[in-house]
């Protein structure tokens, strides 16, 4: 049966029109209980009507039992969470179609596309049930989607950028707001005497209400517009900061003048205006407060969490949870709450947990984030499918369109013009543009404007109509509207396209050179202030909310070191286990099983193991020597013209993809549907290795002007595969005579292993001349037939340089090894010449030499 | 004597910075010091950067010679004024280049060579590029560059293909005071 009605909602989702009918006429049931009540007997009616199972479905207390019954259809007992967690699977469905196809995402924002799927769904239930049974109700959407997403943007908050940037943010965020809602409020109730709105019964303080629930702007779309068109991290912070914050601030002035609303405008005098105020103040700031009590307070739980870090990761998730209902309880403001928890707690827990904890926090964050925020736009869509709330009036609906658009702008530009006159880096002029066009509203006014009570309120209608076709116009038209906006403003902004490669080049290293010298000089100003809470957070705060072992890898440099050794054990594994198994680490006899099951890949990696030991010793990297052909310099100064073009696509390509980027080109780090490590930080952590890596070469050498070994970080690690290439070395060289019998009869590792060895000495031959004798005496052995080929294929490209990345043992190194060995074989034994391959083009040696 | 002008608030908080680089109050910087600086360590060019304010030879930098070299970084002025006489600013264009060419030119024979650019790009570079694909990248910027041909970009070849737009983001001496800049660094010597 359940299977039955499963495969009836999944025709609901394929829009067959009567299986609607049937099913539809449920509740929403994260409503609120009384409702809950009603569509449970709703339910009931129809399920029984549906398949005729009345007499089973009256669970037990309906109808006595005769019999003891084998199965009983209990669909009322769980109609509730069943819906949820159907709608929950109905909106993500959505999002999956939404991202099945790149090409729309690109054009069109997630968000728009997504609140048009609700459109769809909402017309389909209209269509059945003729009155809009789901829509987002305020308690759903303020106890259950509103703060997971606040939360993961407090967790995920690039602290230190936005804390460099809260002065502009709170001036926006605050004033900015209150300036929205004034003026929106006061406008409207102009344009109303003047006669613009026709007949409605609107006062002024509840024009004033209206504006103060339409001024924020909303963290949800916002993130989920801003994270696809990449703006500067200013910007970005800026825009995102404000939404968050406003978020409190309109609740908080919302709550204000429902008040006054309530108080009627005759009972508001001066001193009422000053408790409204005032309140404004102790909720906005005690709500920052209860978060950030509680963000400690998760801080210090995760202190004493190693026995149970299972359920570790929930802390984080219950307490910012419990903050936002804390704040919520005190009627201070919530989503500051909850917002300043995750700011608070992120550093601390992130050191206090385990590695797996952490991660999981991250993603678990990211899902529920992720998830609630396409719920919230699935159904800001579904609620717009209701002929109850659509009152239309031409007059209000448009004037607060235009009136939004238009005060925002003048907000922006009027604050920013005051900022710039503090700030040390002005916004410029495309900024506030954008900034301006950015003022989306969302969910939040939405469920605001659901809240009004019509008791008081009468054109109750009218409003929420008019906050939907707001948060329409605003998500869907600017949202469509932002990206090319964005384009086209950075076009003007960058008017030479082409630069040529030296140009990028050099532009590059100004701005590294621009970085450095505000490094040298410091940025006096800020930094004193920020350097003092430093010295008290380190002083005190870690003191107290961190684990003294977590303390102790604090330490930059460990903690880079740390994780670049994690991943070269990573890599190791990985390429261990592409080869079969690590047990070759522990027992070199393994190889013998390898190189019977997987001799081709074994063969590969040996060589390529040895040459990349070679790397350590060479300063620069051996077998990134050896001569591609279409990137080779003397294939390219052959025939040049014919590669040219090709060739300067690659190699602008490759600096666009592999040039440092500068701090300021970072992007932004939060994104609401992808985080983990991101490449800017492996960048840096590259940069600072290097750089430690020369300071020790040359505080080591002097300024000989030695070249030193490229890799001091890596020796220790590296230490372990030298051991087993030099092994095998050895073994080679013990069982030099035996070598014709050698695989056949030994069990021992090092014979079987022979055809092998042949590349992965001529590979370090290539780079290595003290390996040339060697050469020699390879002769006889035979080139596996494999790699022959294998260097005839070979593409002419070189491989993927993303897939060179960090694992240096690659097979097109071997091929193209091979190939050299192979020619100079030729040349040496021209007897051998017919067992081997055609030979291949002729290697470089020499410029291989110059290199050296 | 020197023709920088940066006003006397600016100077001031760059001699506190000095002070604070300087952890011994030696009364000059020496490139330790330098290496202090956490964030220069992720910075690709860092050490190139560090070794641009030391004058070949010399260990140690005075506070008269770090601004003089920080001071290429204050924004480029437009429609100055200046003495035909007069030497360049230390933010002009070509100051700046000159500053930027230094930065290739290690071993300063007023040329880059391609062992030298080849270099640059293998500190900017991520690890993962090639070193053949570094080293094609290296020769066609030479060839772009290198109008007579001889291998080696010169100065005069550099400031033709360079940015069109210096950088002049320098935060600390940018921006609001661009109009007072009353007190030149003599000034503030013998005051």
């Amino acid at each position: 049966m359940a299977s039955r009605w499963r495969a009836a909602l999944f025709l609901c989702l394929l829009m067959v029109a009567y299986s609607l009918a049937n099913e539809a006429p449920a509740h929403e049931t994260t409503e609120s209980p009384n409702h809950e009540d009603t569509s449970t007997g709703n339910e009931t009616s129809t399920g029984s009507h549906d398949d005729g199972h009345g007499d089973s479905h009256g669970d037990g207390h309906g109808a006595p039992i005769t019999t003891l019954p084998i199965v009983t259809w209990k669909w009322h007992h769980v109609t509730a969470p069943y819906f949820v967690a159907l709608w929950v699977l109905v909106s993500w469905l959505c999002k999956l179609v939404i991202e099945a196809n790149h090409h729309v995402t690109t054009y069109i924002p997630e968000s728009a596309l997504l609140i048009c799927f609700g459109f769809i769904l909402g017309g389909m239930i209209w269509g059945a049930d003729k009155v809009q049974t789901f829509s987002l109700t305020p308690t759903t959407f303020f106890f259950y989607l509103l703060p997971q997403v606040i939360l993961d943007a407090g967790y995920a908050m690039p602290n230190k950028l936005f804390f460099t940037n809260m002065g502009a943010i709170l001036v926006y965020a605050i004033i900015g707001t209150c300036w929205n809602a004034a003026t929106l409020g006061l406008s409207l109730w102009g344009c109303h005497q003047g006669g613009a709105m026709g007949d409605i019964d609107i006062g002024l303080l509840q024009y004033l209400l209206f504006g103060s629930l339409m001024a924020a702007v909303d963290p949800v779309a916002v993130i989920a517009v801003f994270e696809q068109v990449h703006v500067n991290e200013v910007l970005f912070i800026l825009v995102f900061g404000e939404s968050l914050l406003n978020d409190g601030v309109t609740v908080v002035l919302f709550n204000v003048f429902d008040a006054f609303v309530s108080l009627g405008g005759g009972a508001i005098d001066a001193k009422e205006i000053v408790k409204g105020i005032v309140s404004f103040f102790v909720v906005a700031f005690g709500g920052s407060l209860i978060g950030f009590v509680f963000g400690l307070l998760v801080a210090l739980l995760t202190r004493c969490t190693k026995n149970i870090q299972i359920i570790e990761p929930g802390f984080i998730f219950v307490l910012g949870y419990l903050s936002y209902l804390t704040a919520e309880m005190l009627s201070l403001s919530a989503i500051l709450s909850i917002l300043f928890c995750g700011m608070c707690c992120q550093k601390y827990i992130n050191a206090n947990m385990a590695e797996t904890s952490v991660e999981t926090v991250r993603y678990a964050m990211k899902v529920f984030a992720n998830g609630s925020e396409t719920i919230i736009f699935v159904f800001l869509g579904i609620s717009a499918i209701d002929k109850v709330i659509w009152v239309w009036n031409t007059g209000f609906i448009l004037l607060t369109l235009l009136f939004i658009l238009v005060y925002r702008f003048i907000g922006v530009f009027l604050l920013t013009w005051i900022l710039n006159k503090f700030r040390l880096v002005p916004i410029d002029f495309v900024d506030q543009v954008i900034m301006g066009y950015g003022g989306l509203r969302g969910a939040v006014a939405y469920g605001l404007a659901v809240l009004l009570d019509e008791t008081k309120i009468k054109e109750k209608n009218l409003m929420v109509c008019t906050t939907l076709i707001v948060v329409y116009f605003t998500v869907i038209f600017q949202g469509l509207t932002m990206k090319p906006l964005v384009q086209w403003l950075r076009v003007k902004r960058a008017a030479h396209v082409d630069l040529m490669l030296i140009e990028k080049v050099q532009n590059k290293v100004f701005e590294h050179a621009l970085i450095a010298i505000e490094d040298i000089s410091g940025q006096i100003g800020h930094n004193y202030l920020m350097d003092k809470w430093k010295k008290f957070e380190e002083k005190w705060m870690s003191w107290i909310l961190m684990k003294p072992s977590a303390r102790k890898q604090q330490d930059r440099l460990f903690t880079v070191f740390h994780q670049l050794n994690l991943k070269d054990a990573m890599q190791y594994v990985n390429e261990g286990e592409r080869r079969g198994s690590l047990e070759f680490i522990r027992n070199e006899s393994a190889f013998v099983d390898f190189k019977k099951k997987f001799g081709k890949e074994f063969s590969d990696a040996m060589p390529d193991i040895m040459a990349d030991m070679d790397d350590d010793e060479d300063g620069a990297s051996s077998m990134r020597r050896d001569p591609v052909p279409s990137v080779s310099l003397e294939m390219h100064e052959q025939n040049m013209r014919g590669l040219r073009g090709a060739e300067e696509m690659n190699s602008h390509h490759l600096l666009e993809q592999h040039l440092y980027k500068g701090r300021k080109q970072h992007r932004h780090k939060f994104s609401r549907s992808q985080f983990g490590i991101n490449q800017d930080e492996d960048e840096v952590q590259e940069i600072f290795q290097r750089t430690m890596r020369n300071r020790l070469e040359s505080f080591k050498s002097g300024k000989m002007g030695v070249a030193p070994p490229k890799t001091i970080t890596k020796h220790a690690k590296r230490e372990d595969q030298q051991k087993m290439p030099n092994g095998k070395h050895k073994g080679y060289q013990s069982g030099d005579e035996d070598f014709e019998f050698s695989e056949g009869n030994s069990a021992s590792g090092y014979d079987a292993s022979f055809p092998v060895r042949p590349s992965y000495i001529a590979g370090a031959g290539i780079v290595n001349p003290a390996f040339m004798p060697d050469l020699e005496d390879w002769s006889p052995v035979h080139i596996p037939p494999w790699l022959a080929d294998a260097e005839l294929e070979e593409d002419p490209v070189a491989p993927s340089e993303r897939a060179q990345v960090r694992l240096p043992w690659m097979r097109g190194h071997l091929h193209r090894l091979s190939s050299l060995r192979s020619s100079t074989r030729s040349e040496e034994q021209p007897g051998r010449r017919d067992q081997l391959p055609p030979p291949p083009p002729p290697p470089r040696p020499d410029r291989e030499e110059d290199r050296l | 004597m020197f023709l920088i002008s940066v006003s006397a608030a600016h100077l001031l908080r760059l001699y506190e910075r000095f002070q604070f680089l300087d952890k011994d109050n030696r009364g000059h910087l020496r490139p330790e010091d330098f290496e202090a600086v956490l964030e220069l360590s992720e910075n690709p060019i860092g050490d190139r950067i560090v070794e641009a304010f030391f004058k070949p030879g010399q260990e140690t930098v005075d506070f008269p010679s770090f601004v003089r070299v920080l001071a290429h970084f204050r924004p480029t002025e437009k429609n100055r004024n200046r003495d035909k006489g007069q030497p360049d600013p230390a933010n002009s264009r070509t100051r700046k280049l000159k500053f930027a060419f230094r930065l290739y030119d290690r071993d300063r024979d007023g040329k880059i060579s391609r062992a030298e650019l080849l270099q640059v790009l293998r500190e900017m570079l991520g690890m993962q590029v090639t070193e053949e694909q570094l080293q094609s990248i290296a020769e066609r910027a030479i060839q772009e560059a290198d109008l007579d041909k001889d291998g080696a970009i010169s100065f005069d070849e550099f400031r033709k293909v360079g940015p069109l737009e210096l950088g002049s983001a320098f935060i600390l001496l940018t921006v609001r005071h661009l109009n007072d800049e009353v007190s030149s660094l003599s000034y503030w010597r013998s005051g």
